[in-house]
C-alpha cells in the first residue's frame, strides 16, 4: 500500500466513523422484522430428543424456513450466549454446533454476512476460544466482532423504558439488518433465569447499571430496543440447573436435548421456564423480568394464545 | 569481523523477543515458552536455578562478559541508543576513562545489603533485566496499544476483525515514574558514554566483571602489531581499552568485538589467554566528583519517587460503608507477600502477561522495600479461575508454576460481604452479580425478602479471584471486596450438589 492510499483510507475511515445511524434509520430497519414475523403460521415450537443442529433444522422449517427471516442481501447477526471461559460441556455458553448451523442456514438464505459477538463476562478471547464458538462460527462462514472495548458501541434511546432510558448497544446489532438472539437456558442466582431477555445484556456496554437500578426491571426496558430480535432460539441441549449462570461442575448441567424457538420473546421465556420447571423449581412467577416484559407488550405469557408446535424426535 | 556479526545476530534476536515478549498484550507469543526471561542473571539467582547461574558464570569465564552483549535486553538497548546518537554525531567516539572501582563495588555492596535487610527495592531499581522490563512495560507497551488501537480502528470499519482495540490505563504512577527516569538516565549516559551504566551501577556487570578478568578468552593488545593510532579505544563502548597505555580492562569489556573490527594492524585480538600469566589490567585510580554526584542522584531519585504520591491501599470512602484493605493481594504462586519481596525484581512481565489486566505494580501496599512488585488489582477485571499464565512466565522463582488444581486451592484472599452497601439490601432489588462470578460459589444467593436473594458467604472455599469484588454495582464503595491473604492458604474443594438425574419426557407446558 502507498502511503498516500493509507492517508487516504485514514481519512475516510475518520470521516465515516463521524456519522452516526439516526433513529429514524433504526426504525426503518425494525418494521422490515415485523413485517417478517407476522406472516408465520406457527408462533413457537419446541423441539426434544435431537442433537443441536438437527433440532433446528426441524424447527425453521416449522416456522416456514430461514428464508422468512432472512432476507437476501442482509447483514445478519447471530448473537449466542459466550459469557465465560468454559467448554460446551459444562454448558456455560451456547451450543456452538448450534450456532454454526443458525450461520449456515442465514448464508444458505443469502445473507451478505453473519457478525458473531457477545459481551463476555470472563476474558472474551477465552471465552469465545473455550466455547468452541469461535471456531465453529468461523468454519460455519460467519465473522467474530470483539466486544470487548466501549468503542465497539453506539448510545441508543428506550423510550418506553421504565427504569433503563438510555443504553449503549453494540454496534453489531445496531448495524444489522436482523438478528438472532441464540441463549443458553441456565439458572441464574439473580436473576433467576437467564434465557432469551436475559442474553440482551450482552449487547449492552454498561451492565453495572441493570444490576444497581433493579435488575429485572432493566432487563425488561432492554428488550424495547426498537430492533428486536426476529428469532429467538433457546438452546436447552445442555442445561444448566443449579449455580448458574457461570456453574462449577457437570453436576449443575442436566443433559435436556431440547430446544426452543420463537418470534415472541415473553411466550419463549415463558415456555422456556416452564421446561427447566421440571428439572428444577422454578416458579414462573418468580422470574420477574417476563412478566415486565409482558407489561410492555413485548409477547404473551399465555401460551394457550399461540400456536404451538412440540415436536419429540 | 564474523564475532561481531555473530553476536549482533543474537543481541538483536534477544532484545527483539524480549521486548515483544512485553509488549505483546495479545498474547501472540506462548510466553511461557520462551526462556529467554528465565536466563537472565538475577531473576535465574533468585529463582534459585543454580544451574542456569552457573552456566552464566562458567560463560564469563570462558569467553568473558558476552551476557551482557547478547543476552541482557538493557545492555542492547544502550548499545542501540549509541547507535541512534551515531546518526546525529557522525564523527562519535569513546575515549579510555579509568575505572570507578569504587563505584562498582561499593553499588554491589549497597544492593546485597539492602537486598539481606529485605529492601529488594534497590536490587530491583538496578537490576538490568527488570529495570528494562519496566521501561518496556511502562513506556513503550502503552504506545504499541496505542498504535494497535489505530489499526483496529481502520481494520474494523472495513469489517475486518484482526485487529481488535484493547484498554490503556496507567498501571501505577510510582513504576512508571521509575521507568521514565530509568529510561531517561540509562539513555543519556548511553547516547552520550556508551555502556557507562554496565561499568558503573549495574549490580551484574560488577560480578560478572570480577569474573571476566580472568577469562579464558578475552581482549589484548599486541605491542608489536600496535601503533597506538588509538582506534579501538575510540570505538570501544565500555571505555576500558586504554591504547597509550596499550592494555584493556577486561572486567569492564562487554566482548562486542567493536576493537578487533576496527582495528587495521591487526594488532588487539580476542584468544586464549590462559597460557601465561598476564599482567592485571586497568587502573583503579580516580572516582571522579561527576560519577559520585550520578550515583547520589540516582539514589537521590528513587526516593522522590518513593514520596510522590502517597495513597495506594484500596480505600473507598463515600456515603456507603468505605472499606480498607489491610493486606495486599499477592498474585497466585506467590506463596506469601513475604516470599514475593524477597524473590520479585519487579520486571513486571507478569503484568504485562495477564490476560484479565488485574496484576499491577504495587506502590507502597508491601511498604517501600517491595515497591513496584506485583499486587492484584480488581478495577479492571478478576483472576480467571482457570488461568496460571503469571506464574508460568515468572523468571525469579517470585511466582511458583501452578498446577491447575494447585491454582483451584489456592486461597489468595478471602471474601468480605459488607451487607449495608448490597443494593439487595438498600433498594430491595435483584442483584447477584457476585454469585454469578463466582467460580466456586463461596457467594451463592440465598432467600431474603419475598423472591429476593441476597448473598452468603462460604469463606472455606473462597480463592479470592475478585470476580465478585470486580463486578459489585455498589457505588462508591463495593458491599464484596476480597481481604488479602498475607500468607496464601488453602483453599477448600467446593461439594457438588447432589446430581440427580431428571427424566423427562414432556415440555411442561
Amino acid at each position: 500500500m502507498k502511503r498516500r492510499d493509507f492517508l487516504k483510507a485514514a481519512a475516510i475511515t475518520g470521516l465515516a466513523t463521524t456519522f452516526k445511524l439516526t433513529e429514524g434509520m433504526d426504525l426503518m430497519a425494525q418494521k422490515s422484522a415485523k413485517t417478517a414475523i407476522k406472516a408465520g403460521g406457527t408462533d413457537l415450537v419446541a423441539v426434544m430428543g435431537g442433537e443441536p443442529a438437527q433440532m433446528f433444522r426441524k424447527a425453521i422449517t416449522e416456522l416456514g424456513g430461514m428464508g422468512k427471516y432472512v432476507k437476501k442481501g442482509q447483514k445478519v447477526c447471530v448473537k449466542p450466549n459466550i459469557g465465560w471461559d468454559k467448554t460446551p460441556e459444562m454448558a456455560g455458553n451456547t451450543n456452538p454446533e448450534l450456532v454454526a448451523e443458525i450461520v449456515r442456514q442465514c448464508l444458505a438464505a443469502g445473507a451478505s454476512e453473519v457478525v458473531v459477538f457477545d459481551h463476555s463476562c470472563d476474558d472474551w478471547r477465552k471465552s469465545y476460544k473455550n466455547s468452541g464458538i469461535e471456531e465453529a462460527a468461523k468454519t460455519a462462514g460467519a465473522k467474530l466482532m470483539p466486544a470487548n472495548e466501549v468503542t465497539y458501541y453506539r448510545d441508543i434511546t428506550l423510550p418506553k423504558g421504565i427504569k433503563l432510558k438510555t443504553a449503549k448497544v453494540h454496534q453489531a446489532i445496531l448495524d444489522s439488518d436482523v438478528w438472532i438472539n441464540v441463549p443458553i437456558l441456565k439458572n441464574h442466582e439473580g436473576a433467576l433465569m437467564t434465557i432469551s431477555m436475559k442474553n440482551h445484556m450482552g449487547i449492552v456496554w454498561d451492565r453495572g447499571f441493570f444490576h444497581r437500578n433493579d435488575l429485572q426491571q432493566c432487563i425488561a426496558d432492554i428488550c424495547t430496543l426498537n430492533k428486536p430480535a426476529v428469532l429467538h432460539v433457546v438452546d436447552a441441549y445442555r442445561v444448566m440447573k443449579t449455580n448458574g449462570p457461570r456453574g462449577r461442575s457437570l453436576s449443575d448441567v442436566a443433559n435436556a436435548k431440547a430446544m426452543f424457538v420463537s418470534a415472541d420473546i415473553v411466550a419463549v421465556d415463558t415456555a422456556a421456564t416452564k421446561f427447566f420447571d421440571q428439572l428444577e423449581t422454578m416458579p414462573l412467577e418468580s422470574v420477574k423480568h417476563i412478566a415486565l416484559a409482558q407489561d410492555h407488550k413485548l409477547g404473551t405469557m399465555d401460551l394457550s394464545k399461540l400456536k404451538v408446535k412440540k415436536i419429540q424426535l | 569481523m564474523i564475532l561481531k556479526r555473530i553476536r549482533l545476530v543474537f543481541g538483536i534476536l534477544s532484545l527483539l523477543l524480549l521486548t515483544f515478549l512485553f509488549i505483546d498484550f495479545a498474547g501472540l507469543l506462548p510466553a511461557g515458552k520462551i526462556p529467554l526471561a528465565d536466563i537472565q542473571f538475577v531473576p535465574a539467582l533468585l529463582a534459585h536455578s543454580f544451574g542456569i547461574v552457573g552456566a552464566l558464570l562458567l560463560l564469563t569465564l570462558l569467553f568473558g562478559r558476552m551476557y551482557c552483549s547478547i543476552l541482557c535486553p538493557m545492555g542492547l538497548f544502550q548499545d542501540l541508543t549509541s547507535r541512534f546518537a551515531k546518526i546525529f554525531k557522525k564523527r562519535r567516539k569513546y575515549t579510555f576513562s579509568p575505572e570507578k572501582r569504587w563505584l562498582r563495588y561499593g553499588t554491589l555492596l549497597a544492593v546485597v545489603g539492602t537486598y539481606f535487610a529485605g529492601w529488594s527495592v534497590i536490587l530491583s531499581l538496578l537490576e538490568p533485566y527488570s529495570a528494562f522490563g519496566r521501561m518496556v512495560t511502562h513506556l513503550l507497551r502503552p504506545i504499541y496499544m496505542a498504535g494497535n488501537n489505530l489499526l483496529a480502528g481502520v481494520f474494523n470499519h472495513f469489517g475486518n476483525y484482526t485487529f481488535y482495540h484493547t484498554e490503556i490505563f496507567l498501571l501505577g504512577t510510582s513504576s512508571l515514574v521509575v521507568a521514565l527516569l530509568t529510561f531517561l538516565i540509562i539513555g543519556y549516559l548511553a547516547w552520550k558514554y556508551g555502556r557507562t551504566f554496565c561499568n558503573t551501577l549495574c549490580p551484574v556487570g560488577t560480578v560478572l566483571g570480577f569474573v571476566s578478568r580472568a577469562s579464558m578468552f578475552r581482549f589484548k593488545v599486541h605491542e608489536e602489531s600496535c601503533n597506538n593510532c588509538g582506534l579501538c579505544a575510540r570505538a570501544c563502548k565500555s571505555s576500558c581499552i586504554d591504547s597509550k597505555q596499550e592494555t584493556v580492562d577486561n572486567s569492564r569489556c562487554v566482548t562486542c568485538f567493536n576493537c578487533t573490527t576496527v582495528c587495521t594492524k591487526k594488532a588487539i585480538k580476542y584468544e586464549f589467554s590462559w597460557k601465561k600469566s598476564s599482567p592485571s589490567t586497568g587502573s583503579s585510580e580516580a572516582n571522579s566528583v561527576a560519577s559520585r554526584r550520578r550515583f547520589l542522584t540516582t539514589l537521590g531519585v528513587t526516593f522522590l519517587a518513593a514520596g510522590s504520591h502517597a495513597w495506594a491501599k484500596g480505600m473507598h470512602l463515600g456515603t456507603n460503608k468505605p472499606w480498607t484493605r489491610k493486606s495486599p493481594l499477592s498474585p497466585p504462586g506467590s506463596l506469601s507477600a513475604e516470599h514475593l519481596n524477597t524473590h520479585c525484581t519487579a520486571c513486571h512481565l507478569c503484568v504485562t502477561q495477564c490476560p484479565s489486566k488485574i496484576l499491577k505494580p504495587s506502590f507502597l501496599e508491601y511498604g517501600v522495600e517491595g515497591m513496584m512488585q506485583p499486587v492484584m488489582d480488581f478495577s479492571h477485571g478478576f483472576c480467571n479461575y482457570d488461568c496460571t499464565l503469571c506464574t508460568e512466565v515468572c523468571p525469579n522463582g517470585a511466582l511458583h508454576k501452578l498446577t491447575m488444581d494447585e491454582k483451584h486451592a489456592t486461597q489468595m484472599g478471602i471474601v468480605k460481604f459488607i451487607k449495608t452497601n448490597c443494593v439487595v439490601y438498600t433498594d430491595e432489588t435483584f442483584c447477584g452479580a457476585c454469585s454469578e462470578h463466582c467460580p466456586t460459589q463461596a457467594v451463592s444467593m440465598v432467600p431474603y425478602k419475598g423472591d429476593l436473594t441476597i448473598p452468603q458467604l462460604n469463606t472455606a472455599i473462597c480463592v479470592g479471584c475478585g470476580g465478585c469484588e470486580y463486578v459489585c454495582p455498589a457505588k462508591p464503595a463495593k458491599a464484596i471486596y476480597v481481604e488479602g491473604n498475607p500468607v496464601h492458604r488453602k483453599a477448600q474443594q467446593f461439594v457438588d450438589t447432589n446430581k440427580k438425574e431428571v427424566k423427562i419426557d414432556s415440555f411442561g407446558f
